[in-house]
This record gives structure tokens, sequence and C-alpha cells, in this order.
């Protein structure tokens, strides 16, 4: 970048500068969480740990120059090395090549961690969570849950997953075990339902939120906090209806991915 | 294309801003509503980056890369101010 050049007011405290440099990384190895969902642990050198909830840019170059870049949130719990987990689009022109082409021993080029909005840190942490996935918004969230886990922390959490089917559950086995701990997990599953499954059918709705969410309490240190990721239109409606059930704005963070890729 | 958010443009915000700029808070210059970055809606296909004012869908800013320069134009922020 030669320069940039900035039209506008800036204000506010003096920001730390940091640089934010592209770094070549190594697949350390690709592992299959559904028939087309990988996860890919990298080693990079020069990776300066992350927080929960973050996430990194990766940068592909073809042989004639052309360049294409993407962002995936992180998967892996802080000092953990980086791991993104990638769900393959028909027709993307990144996503195919990182979950069919992609091998152990492969160089990857990234640069992260990024963000500092939608960020959970178990140190001090004394709020209920409420985390609520769609399809491959999952991913910022296992890296919460993993982060409670491995820090010890005891904040309850309610995880409301919404997905196609039950074989599209990513993490399914790792969701499930924390399932005990203090983390109650319900699945909403959208298109189709096993034999006997007494769980909610279809998308998540008001009535299915008002049941999971815990109830609004006065506002301090407990006062419930939601992270929501996934598709576009299933934050919005998340976000819209945990605003009916008196949740402020600044206690729900969301983070959109788009259009597809969605429950 | 759905609207994305204002995570989305978290790295090219580093890379302009030279610090994390999702937690920032932007007040819109049409209708003063306040947002964190992470917050605008975010259209990455547009001529350029372009984010607007989840309230009253203004323009706040436009991010224009070309020839290894980044354009950047606020006049759409009253204010940008440091989480």
């Amino acid at each position: 970048m030669a320069g940039t050049k900035v039209r506008g007011r800036l204000s506010g405290p003096a920001l730390p500068r940091t640089t934010l440099s592209w770094q070549l990384a190594t697949v350390t190895a690709v592992r299959t969480e559904t028939a087309t969902v990988r996860t890919i642990e990298l080693n990079a050198a020069e990776w300066a740990g992350h927080r929960a909830g973050q996430h990194l840019d990766v940068r592909l170059t073809a042989e004639d120059g052309y360049r294409a870049e993407r962002s995936y949130s992180i998967a892996s719990a802080p000092g953990e090395p980086p791991a993104i987990t990638v769900q393959r689009l028909d027709d993307g022109e990144v996503s195919p090549y990182l979950t069919e082409e992609l091998r152990a021993g492969d160089e990857l080029e990234l640069r992260g961690p990024i963000g500092g909005y939608f960020v959970w840190d178990a140190a001090g942490a004394a709020s209920p969570l409420l985390l609520a996935a769609g399809g491959s918004g999952i991913v910022p969230l296992r890296s919460i849950l993993r982060h409670r886990e491995q820090a010890g922390a005891t904040v309850p959490v309610r995880l409301l997953y919404s997905v196609r089917s039950l074989p599209d559950v990513i993490y399914r086995d790792e969701i499930d075990g924390y399932d005990a701990d203090g983390v109650s997990v319900t699945y909403a599953l959208t298109r189709q339902q096993p034999a006997g499954w007494t769980g909610h059918r279809g998308r998540v709705d008001g009535a299915l939120l008002a049941d999971i969410a815990w109830p609004k309490s006065s506002p301090g240190d407990d006062e419930p906090v939601a992270y929501v990721c996934g598709p576009t239109a299933f934050v919005e409606s998340i976000a819209e209806h945990l605003t009916k059930l008196g949740y402020p704005p600044r206690r729900v963070k969301t983070e959109r991915f788009g259009g597809a890729g969605g429950p | 294309m759905d609207t994305l958010d204002g995570n989305a443009i978290g790295g090219l915000l580093h890379e302009v801003f030279g610090t994390e700029m999702t937690a920032a808070v932007g007040t819109c210059a049409n209708c003063g509503a306040t947002f964190p970055v992470a917050e605008f809606s975010v259209f990455l296909r547009a001529p350029g980056t372009v984010a607007r004012c989840r309230n009253c869908l203004a323009v706040l800013m436009v991010i224009v890369s070309a020839r290894g320069m980044n354009c950047v134009d606020l006049r759409g922020l009253a204010e940008l101010a440091g989480a």
C-alpha cells in the first residue's frame, strides 16, 4: 500500500497502532467435519495469538497473479494454533480450493487476528452467555465454548444451533460433550429431522427463542450477553427477537456471513 | 448478495487506520445514530467497499483500493471514536 487518504474527522483517545501483515502459514492438518465442511489447522510462525470470536483473512494468488481474499472465523481457542473451518460453496471461488484441494504441508497467505467487537474473554466473565449460530456461524462460537472450557470458566451458557439437518452439525461430538458442563445445547433442524426427533423443527421463531434465551435481568455484571453469528437473514431475525425480549442492543453482538451457507 | 457487516472489513480497516476498528463507534452524519463499526451494513461488491448506517441507510464510509492505494471517504460519519 503506497498510502492512505482519509477525509473526515477522527476523535477519541489515541489508538494503539499495530501492523497487520500478510504472513505465510503452513497447513498442519485438514479435518473432515461434515460432507461439505473442513477444519484447516495452521502453523503460522508470526501468529501473535488471538481472542475467541476473532477472524482472519486468507489470500490466494493464482499463477496469473489474480488474487482473492476471504475472511474466516477462527475455530480454535486462544492459546491454540490458528484453525479455520470452511464450508464449501458450490459457486464459491475460494472455498472449493480450501475444502477439496488443500493438503497438510501446503502453504496459505493469511493476516490476523482481526476484530475487537465480536470477542469474548473468559477472564473476569460473569454474564450468562446466549450463543446463537446459524449453519457455519457456529465457528466463532465454538472458539468461545472451547476457550470457556480450557480457561475453567463457569459462566452458564445456552447454545442455540440452527442447522439444516443433524449430519450438517459441525463439531457435534465436541458440542454434545459440553452439554452437561454448564452448557445447555438446543438444535433447531430447519429442513430434515431424523425419525423420532423431538426437538425443534423449522426456523428459529420467537417462541423458541423466548424459551431458550436467558430472561432479561436488571443491568449489571450478570446481565446476559448474546453472540449471534450466521447468515444475514438469520442474524437479523434473532437480533429482532432478542430486542423484543428486552435485550438492549449493546448486549447483542452480531456477525453476519451474508447469504450463502445458511441453514 | 446479502448485506454483510463491519466485522467483514476488519482487516481492510486495520490496514487503513493502523489499528483494530470494529469496536470503534461511528455517528451517522445524516440521522445521528451511533453504532459500533461492526454493526455497519457493509456491501463488498459495490464499486469499492461501502458501509451504510443500519438505521437510515446513509453512506458512512467508502473505501476504494486502486493502484496500491486506499482512498477513504468518511464524509457520512459525523464522528468516529476509538473504543
